[in-house]
């Protein structure tokens, strides 16, 4: 556990625009009859590092329960980290307080899942897009009306409708706005929780391109957390394998989804169903057994084991496997990685010694 | 389970000691001399003042009075002597919390099945005349007075149709042979059809309105549509699909208007005359009588802390989530 | 004869701003042991096709026409009691949140022998060892203890087993599943999914498989009914959908699907939003969003004709030169990486 922490602890190197290093949250279970006291606590982040570059798109994947959106929550400094450091644009925000944070708040914006519970419904659309703008003081009555309109343009819808309400929108267009408020101050780096999952198919692709036309136009920075793997593979330049508030892999996108090295990888990616019978009925899906267990107590040793298809009794459910290097900036926590991909079923089961299980103690220390 | 009663009984004890400190420090700091009341008022003698202030304690700190009371009332079950009269105030409360309980629980099983085939069968047929003239009952029963309405029933059902005695109580059990008064199981429940019916109407109305929203939206629960794609006959999806899971909500309810409903039958004991803990309520006020106003409201409490002890349970034993954490 | 066919199905919905027509005239047939497939965004009419076979939907402002055959019986104009015991018996179903499907306040058990007493005359010592006997099949680990949970104690993968295990409980002919995956995680869905295709071989039972995920028809339908605004745009076996789509509502669909077997530079979006059902549009509904428009297209709608097979058929005025053409620039976009 401790070596773990050791070994996957980036060295920033002055260029990152966020480090998030070794953040853990953990919620306190309480028990009592008349006073509470902590009895337990869900570890929905359990010590996760990694870092964003300015201009690129990091995607976050992993089921629902693995701690993407409680780790966004904490990247936005919306839940108080329980360990570890946050650093942004070469500042710790880890503890910043909610005054010194206000500054921060205009570098760093967030979209959400639901469009239609994440816009207040009494509000005009102006108000909502607008109220940032007002909040961080940045311009006039009328200066905020031109950049709402502006940004209305911007997101593709029309400017005229500045004075609607968010009923009177659909579920794209709502989204829409959404994004136009978190572009409002001018953010570096926009943090997007699920911001397409409740969306159609045809709508999701509109705001998919959206968000890529305004990283292009703005050179904006995106964590951008998803549970669907076709979607992350579409917009991310790396993304991140999370598993039960742990970070399991991370790659650049290309080597993630052609070469995964975590057996979980590599099960997320048989388990999606793809859009082609030709392709999709010839290959053999690895189904996992069992569900995902409880954060609360989280399997001893690697915590994905009681679900690996390659466990090795008295390896992996002993030693916690640190973030094993397989090369340019590609990282897995496991002991017996994939030797390639894909492979069936039958294959995925040998974890052999043949195994290409890289030195115990990496070389050098991995940033990811 | 066991944890969740052990905390409920204790949060029970906590309230119980937390409400009866509030009631000693309300009277206590009130206008009244509970000693000049016990004397005999405006005319009370120095040495009768001296000699009850000395008996009661009544010249000591208030937490030591406090103790003397609180330990009365747990370790002797004693709520003292009334000022006005000298009685024991266990005594009459033992004779007044019967008339109150009939009052009560018979008002609640009467509102219960009012709302209960109201509130399910306008649910069933929303928009219908039933449910239509439902909705002007409940409106009436919210906004109307039990005074008023119980001044209505009398002139109606007792003074002009002369259906029911518009008056008094006759004992259950029947009474005492000497008062010439009625009694009886049949005298009982004669005399008790306008109290209940005053009683509940305003409770009867709240509840159909609950009752028919929580129906309506259980109907749209997914599970309902299993059922149904069960292919389970309407009857029984209403009795063993919708009707438990729309009544939990109401079993919470029923436990906490049952504290309402007893400051609700203050008002129709005084309409009907009735000798329960509401009249002795309103007599000890008017008389200054510290003591019983304590005594009552002390019962009251322990009664309401009761009854929602029992609901709990009674929540905890009809909704599996809470029996199984 | 078919199982199931369905012919010129219309429901439509009074509401207070005016009649919404919700499925509009749709036709297909179910053989036995088939899987059909029914895909559409919301709004499409896919669901509310199915609520209306089984008689679902709430009767107040309700209006269905057209007819439901099943076995040669019209369901649309059966009596309650008649549709009751073929519902759970011989057409059973299964919806998407499993965590809200189940009824709280009774065991498992109770819910699956419900199943089978209301169309069996067994005893509960049979229901139970028939409840306990599905539990085991739809893999519910330690079946035995289980049975005696509550809902709540399950998570939702394992609810969708017990709904799965309930709905196959009395051998239906026809299993219908509305959205069965949508709630679940990808690992769940695939387990899920699995399950569903060993039981139909276990079974035999057809499957009508609602779903807005064209991967997910990929992987399990055998015939596709491609739905948009309450009509029936394109119906295919599920090969030749995929290789030849026929309709530009398809095309939209196919290529605004990030895919994570080939390299998509920018999505293909279908521009605009789906139209309200309250008015819907003039001639073609997908008229206003398509990229191929034509004249005709805003006046008169096309009938659901076969295209060059006479098993595909599409509704689309295009000519089936462009289609063809389109169709295949497409697939080559999506298969340009997979090879």
């Amino acid at each position: 556990m401790e070596a773990a922490q050791v070994s996957n602890e980036p060295q920033p190197t002055g260029d990152e625009l966020l480090v998030v290093d070794g953040v853990k949250k953990h919620f306190p279970i309480t028990r009592g009859i008349i006073f509470q006291k902590e009895v337990a606590s869900v570890k929905a982040v359990d010590g996760v590092s990694f870092s964003v570059k300015p201009g690129e798109t990091l995607g976050i994947v992993g089921e629902s329960g693995c701690g993407k959106s409680t780790l966004a929550r904490c990247i936005m400094r919306l839940l108080d980290t329980t360990d570890g450091r946050l650093v942004f644009d070469g500042r710790d925000i880890t503890k910043l307080s909610r005054p010194a944070m206000r500054p921060i708040r205009r570098e760093m914006t967030m979209i959400f899942q639901d469009p239609y519970a994440s816009l207040n419904p009494r509000k005009r659309v102006g108000f909502i897009i607008g109220e940032p703008l007002e909040v961080h003081g940045l311009g006039s009555g009328a200066e905020i009306k031109k950049r709402v309109q502006e940004l209305l343009e911007v997101v593709g819808l029309n400017p005229e409708h500045y004075n609607r309400f968010p009923h009177e929108f659909s579920g794209g267009q709502r989204q829409r706005i959404g994004v136009a408020r978190a572009l409002a101050v001018n953010p570096k780096l926009i943090v997007c929780d699920e911001p397409v999952s409740a969306l159609d198919v045809s709508v999701q692709a509109q705001i998919l391109n959206l968000l890529k036309d305004l990283q292009d136009d703005f050179g904006l920075t995106y964590i951008f957390i998803a549970h669907d793997l076709n979607v992350v593979r579409h917009i991310s330049d790396r993304v991140m394998v999370m598993y039960l508030g742990k970070v399991a892999e991370v790659a650049s996108r290309d080597v993630l989804y052609k070469e995964p090295k975590h057996p979980y990888t590599g099960a997320l990616l048989s388990a999606v169903p793809i859009a082609n019978p030709e392709i999709g009925r010839k290959r053999e899906a690895i189904v996992l057994e069992g569900d995902v267990p409880s954060p609360v107590n989280p399997p001893s040793g690697c915590n994905f084991h009681p679900r690996c298809p390659r466990f090795v009794e008295g390896h992996c459910d002993v030693e916690d496997p640190p973030l094993y290097p397989f090369g340019a900036g590609h990282v897995a926590a496991c002991h017996y990685a994939l030797e390639r991909w894909p492979m069936d079923a039958n294959e995925m089961r040998r974890a052999t010694a043949t195994a290409t299980t890289p030195e115990q103690e990496p070389e050098q220390p991995l940033r990811t | 389970m066991v944890r969740y009663l052990i905390r409920r009984i204790l949060w029970a004890i906590l309230l119980f000691i937390i409400i009866t400190f509030v009631t000693f420090v309300i009277f206590f700091m009130g206008p009244n001399d509970p000693a000049r009341a016990q004397c005999g008022g405006d005319q009370a003698q120095a040495a009768c003042l001296k000699l009850v202030t000395e008996k009661y304690g009544l010249n000591k700190p208030l937490y030591v009075q406090y103790w003397y009371f609180f330990d009365r009332l747990v370790i002797h079950q004693n709520l003292g002597t009334s000022y006005a009269t000298g009685q024991s105030i266990n005594q009459a409360i033992g004779k007044a919390a019967p008339v109150t309980a009939s009052l009560v629980f018979g008002g609640a099983i009467l509102w219960m099945i009012i709302a209960l085939t109201v509130g399910v069968f306008s649910a069933l047929r929303p928009r219908s005349l039933l449910d239509r003239t439902a909705m002007v009952f409940v409106l009436i029963g919210i906004s109307a007075h039990p005074v008023w309405i119980g001044l209505i029933f009398e002139y109606v059902f007792g003074v002009k149709l002369g259906w029911t005695p518009i008056a008094n109580y006759a004992n259950f059990f029947g009474a005492p042979a000497d008062s010439g008064q009625p009694g009886g199981p049949w005298q009982w429940f004669y005399h008790m059809i306008l109290p209940w019916m005053t009683f509940s109407l305003l409770f009867a109305a709240l509840y159909v309105r609950m009752i028919r929203a929580n129906v309506m939206e259980t109907q749209n629960e997914d599970f309902v549509r299993t059922a149904r794609a069960k292919g389970a006959p309407e009857n029984r999806i209403l009795v063993s699909h919708v009707l438990r899971n729309a009544l939990l909500p109401v079993v919470t309810m029923l436990g906490m208007d049952i504290g309402v409903a007893l400051g609700g039958a203050v008002f129709t004991e005084s309409v009907y005359q009735l000798p329960g803990l509401g009249r002795s309520l309103i007599i000890g006020v008017q008389a200054n009588d510290f003591a019983m106003v304590q005594g009552v409201v002390v019962f009251a409490t322990i009664a309401i802390l009761f009854f929602n002890l029992i609901v709990d349970v009674l929540y905890a034993w009809i909704d599996p989530r809470i029996r199984l954490t | 004869m078919a199982l199931l066919e369905v012919n010129d199905l219309k429901t439509s919905f009074r509401t207070e701003d005016g009649v919404v027509g919700a499925v509009d005239g749709v036709s297909f047939s179910i053989e036995k042991g088939q899987t059909l497939g029914i895909v559409g965004e919301s709004g499409s009419g896919k669901s509310v096709t199915c609520l209306t076979i089984m008689g679902l939907n709430a009767k107040r402002n309700t209006i269905s026409s057209g007819e439901a055959l099943w076995k040669g019986r019209n369901l649309l104009t059966m009596k309650p009691k008649e549709l009751r015991e073929i519902r759970g018996n011989e057409i059973s179903m299964i919806f998407q949140d499993p965590m809200t499907s189940l009824n709280p306040v009774h065991t498992i058990g109770r819910q699956l022998e419900e199943a089978i007493t209301l169309h069996r005359d067994v005893t509960k010592k049979v229901a139970r060892a028939r409840a306990l006997e599905l539990l085991k099949a739809v893999g519910i680990p330690r079946a035995e203890q289980r049975i005696d949970d509550y809902p709540h104690q399950f998570s939702g993968g394992m609810r969708q087993r017990v709904m799965i295990a309930m709905a196959l409980i009395n051998d239906p002919d026809v299993l219908i599943a509305d959205e069965p995956t949508t709630a679940l995680d990808v690992t769940t869905q695939a387990q899920i999914l699995a399950l569903m295709k060993r039981l139909q071989e276990d079974f035999g039972s057809a499957i009508i498989m609602i779903t807005h995920d064209l991967g997910v028809v990929a992987e399990i339908a055998d015939d596709v009914v491609v739905m948009y605004a309450a009509n029936v745009v394109e119906q295919a076996e599920v090969h030749d959908l995929f290789n030849r789509p026929q309709h530009p509502y398809t095309w939209g669909l196919m290529g605004s699907l990030p895919r994570l077997e080939a390299d998509v530079e920018r999505l293909t979006q279908i521009p605009g939003q789906p139209p309200s059902l309250l008015r819907p549009p003039s001639g073609c509904r997908f008229h206003p969003r398509c990229p191929y428009v034509m004249e005709v297209c805003k006046t008169s709608y096309p009938a659901l004709e076969p295209s060059r097979d006479p098993d595909h058929l599409q509704r689309c005025w295009l000519d089936q030169e462009t289609k063809d053409r389109e169709a295949a620039k497409l697939l080559e976009t999506t298969m340009a990486e997979a090879g």
